[in-house]
């Protein structure tokens, strides 16, 4: 089925949102208004939105260490968002996670998660925890080209195919695991090829096509709520920040390479097939949606500058739940 | 009252919780026959060999509103999970700001005594104290087992459970209740007025042994057996200590800042507490090296109630000062 003009639309507001609400986080970063480190999602964004546009609210994901944009993608606040980075009590974490441990359980958002490929065993077990509640929600794992090579991935994916969990293994292989180029550490080029040890479908996606993404999302979808088990999508593509935002970080790209693949901008080609077509998007509405998205994006800012940052006593807060009376 | 063993106390545990609860499920690398017998293949899962994997997936699933049941069997085998224990169960609550609970019951056998070399003898429980974020309990006896696995799993947290190996068989007496004992609460196993053992796991019935021999001689002995090493009832050994006047610790783990340092630590830094201290704190532990295997080797590593006895002898033979109270 074609995917309709008004999802093309949504989904190019949801991956400009996405390249804003990072650009933000960037700048105010090397401000000082954000700590620590900060990953970009900034060229990624069609694998986030074409993949969350393919799921439910009750669906769940689990992301990595660059999670804004699944965060996005899934449904989450922006100004919760911002205020975390900013370390404020208003943020999802109460300014106890930060940039790399946003989550959302009410919208199936398990967690950004500072260690590759840490999350996959836990949204492995989410999957699991559906099929034992005979649920037919889905679970998605964002992870990698990094990740794929670590023992979690293999584990999981094992299982999941012996198990036939609903599940579906979506590898980001922006081609460099922080400063090391991939081409040197997979032993074959597509992490998708995995998929045949396991017996289960891989497919290898342009992962700047959010319509390809989509696609190829939708399908794996379909097999996990029928109960026929896991899939791994893997979406070529490229980070167009470097590793982290942090300063002294290390930069082994050649510009060639970093300058190339913005020629391929997700944004710019889900735009420029909307403009094609009569009627579907003019320069002046574009204009329009991108002032709206910055004026959300500037609000998420304001929010997390008026919060007040938490209390230094909350420091031991939540350590442990609270226990109900036996 | 009925006398069963300590790892028919567990298991009673573990099945009857999981026959109150529907949300509790099984994994571990092997299924036990009595559970798969009652509750079917889909609650009690035999999982690959890949306890990183399935450590993870306990806390996926946790966190989607299930209560899992994890036997990792030998503590040792538990390392290759550390990432999930360490990074993601430990903090997970912490770093998401409290916003969605992992209860987990995590089980290990720990200790030596078997002949089973270093990779399968171990009572590395400090490591784990040295998180925040899990509870750990380590019953001595069938009763203290039962009650306290079946409140580990009510709570709403990461427990795990370090079960001593060498009191498998040891019988004892159980109710036919569902007694819950509560976690953080210490027990004194003996009472007497001249020294406090504190003594855990296999070296509480080592130091009741003892404590028998010792009062031939008029030696008046009181054993505590803290239960729960996180969180620990510190008061209860610190007023069994101001009233004895004189403590040994008895622990199978090696000492390097082990679990009998940071209870030597909560007794010597309440001044009260170290007012009424008549000798120092004396620490009788396994011997600082991996656990060998031939039988020769292995005893002499261990401490046993030899042990604490000429520990208690010696204590009772010094006088720091005379006690300021008589």
């Amino acid at each position: 089925m074609p995917v309709l003009p008004e999802v093309k639309r949504k989904m190019l507001r949801q991956m400009q949102t996405i390249r804003r609400f990072e650009e933000r986080a960037s700048d105010d970063f090397h401000e000082g208004g954000i700590f620590g480190v900060v990953h970009c999602y900034i060229g990624e964004e069609a694998i986030a939105v074409g993949v969350c546009e393919a799921l439910r609210r009750d669906d769940q994901i689990i992301s990595t260490h660059r999670g804004h944009g699944h965060c996005i993608a899934k449904g989450a606040d922006l100004k919760r968002m911002m205020a975390e980075l900013y370390g404020r009590e208003t943020g999802y974490c109460k300014g106890k996670g930060g940039s790399m441990h946003i989550a959302d359980f009410d919208i199936g958002m398990l967690g950004a998660n500072g260690i590759v490929a840490g999350g996959i065993p836990i949204i492995t077990g989410a999957a699991l925890a559906a099929q034992l509640v005979s649920s037919d929600r889905v679970a998605v794992c964002f992870f990698g080209d990094g990740a794929s090579n670590a023992g979690p991935f293999h584990e999981s994916i094992n299982i999941a195919a012996a198990w036939k969990l609903p599940i579906i293994y979506v590898c980001e292989n922006n081609l460099w695991a922080a400063q090391t180029p991939s081409h040197k550490t997979l032993a074959l080029p597509d992490v998708a090829s995995r998929a045949a040890g396991y017996g289960i479908p891989g497919t290898v996606v342009d992962g700047n096509n959010v319509i390809a993404v989509h696609e190829a999302a939708q399908t794996a979808v379909e097999r996990a709520r029928a109960g026929e088990g896991p899939s791994i999508i893997e979406c070529k593509t490229y980070r167009w920040r470097n590793h982290t935002e942090r300063p002294e970080q290390a930069d082994n790209r050649p510009a060639q390479e970093i300058e190339t693949w913005k020629e391929s901008d997700p944004i710019e080609r889900l735009k420029g097939d909307l403009k094609s077509q009569q009627g579907q998007l003019s320069e002046d509405e574009w204009q329009a949606l991108d002032k709206e998205i910055l004026a959300e994006i500037e609000a998420s800012v304001v929010f997390a500058k008026k919060s007040p940052f938490p209390q230094p006593e909350s420091a031991l807060d939540d350590v442990f739940a609270p226990v109900e009376v036996q | 009252m009925r006398e069963i063993t300590y790892a028919q106390a567990g298991a009673e545990a573990i099945a009857e919780e999981m026959r109150r609860d529907e949300t509790t499920f099984h994994l571990a690398t092997d299924a036990p026959q009595s559970l798969v017998a009652e509750f079917g293949v889909q609650r009690v899962r035999a999982t690959p060999i890949a306890e990183g994997a399935l450590t993870g997936m306990a806390i996926g699933a946790a966190g989607s509103g299930l209560r899992p049941i994890v036997n990792w069997q030998i503590v040792t085998f538990c390392f290759v999970a550390m990432d999930q224990i360490v990074n993601q169960a430990s903090k997970i609550h912490y770093m998401f700001g409290g916003q969605a609970k992992f209860p987990i019951l995590f089980r290990a056998l720990v200790g030596g005594g078997g002949n089973r070399a270093a990779q399968h003898s171990q009572s590395p429980y400090s490591m784990f104290m040295n998180l925040a974020g899990l509870k750990i309990i380590l019953p001595s006896t069938p009763r203290d087992l039962k009650g306290l696995l079946k409140t580990s799993i009510r709570d709403d947290n990461p427990v795990i459970s370090f079960e001593s190996g060498r009191l498998l068989s040891f019988k004892g007496e159980v109710p036919d209740t569902d007694e819950t004992i509560p976690i953080g609460k210490a027990d004194i196993k003996r009472e007497g007025c001249d020294i406090t053992i504190v003594a855990l796991a296999w070296m509480v019935h080592e130091a009741l042994l003892a404590a028998a021999e010792l009062e031939q001689d008029g030696i008046s002995v009181e054993v505590v057996d803290p239960r729960t090493l996180v969180p620990m009832d510190a008061e209860t050994i610190r007023a069994s200590v101001r009233k004895t006047g004189r403590v040994l610790i008895a622990d199978e783990a090696t000492p390097t800042a082990g679990a009998a340092a940071e209870i030597s630590a909560l007794i010597t830094e309440d001044f009260q507490t170290f007012s009424a201290l008549k000798a120092p704190v004396k620490r009788i532990c396994a011997l600082n090296v991996p656990i060998p295997y031939s039988p020769t080797l292995e005893n002499h590593v261990f401490p046993d109630r030899t042990d604490i006895i000429a520990g208690v002898r010696e204590l009772m033979g010094k006088t720091l000062r005379e006690s300021s109270d008589e």
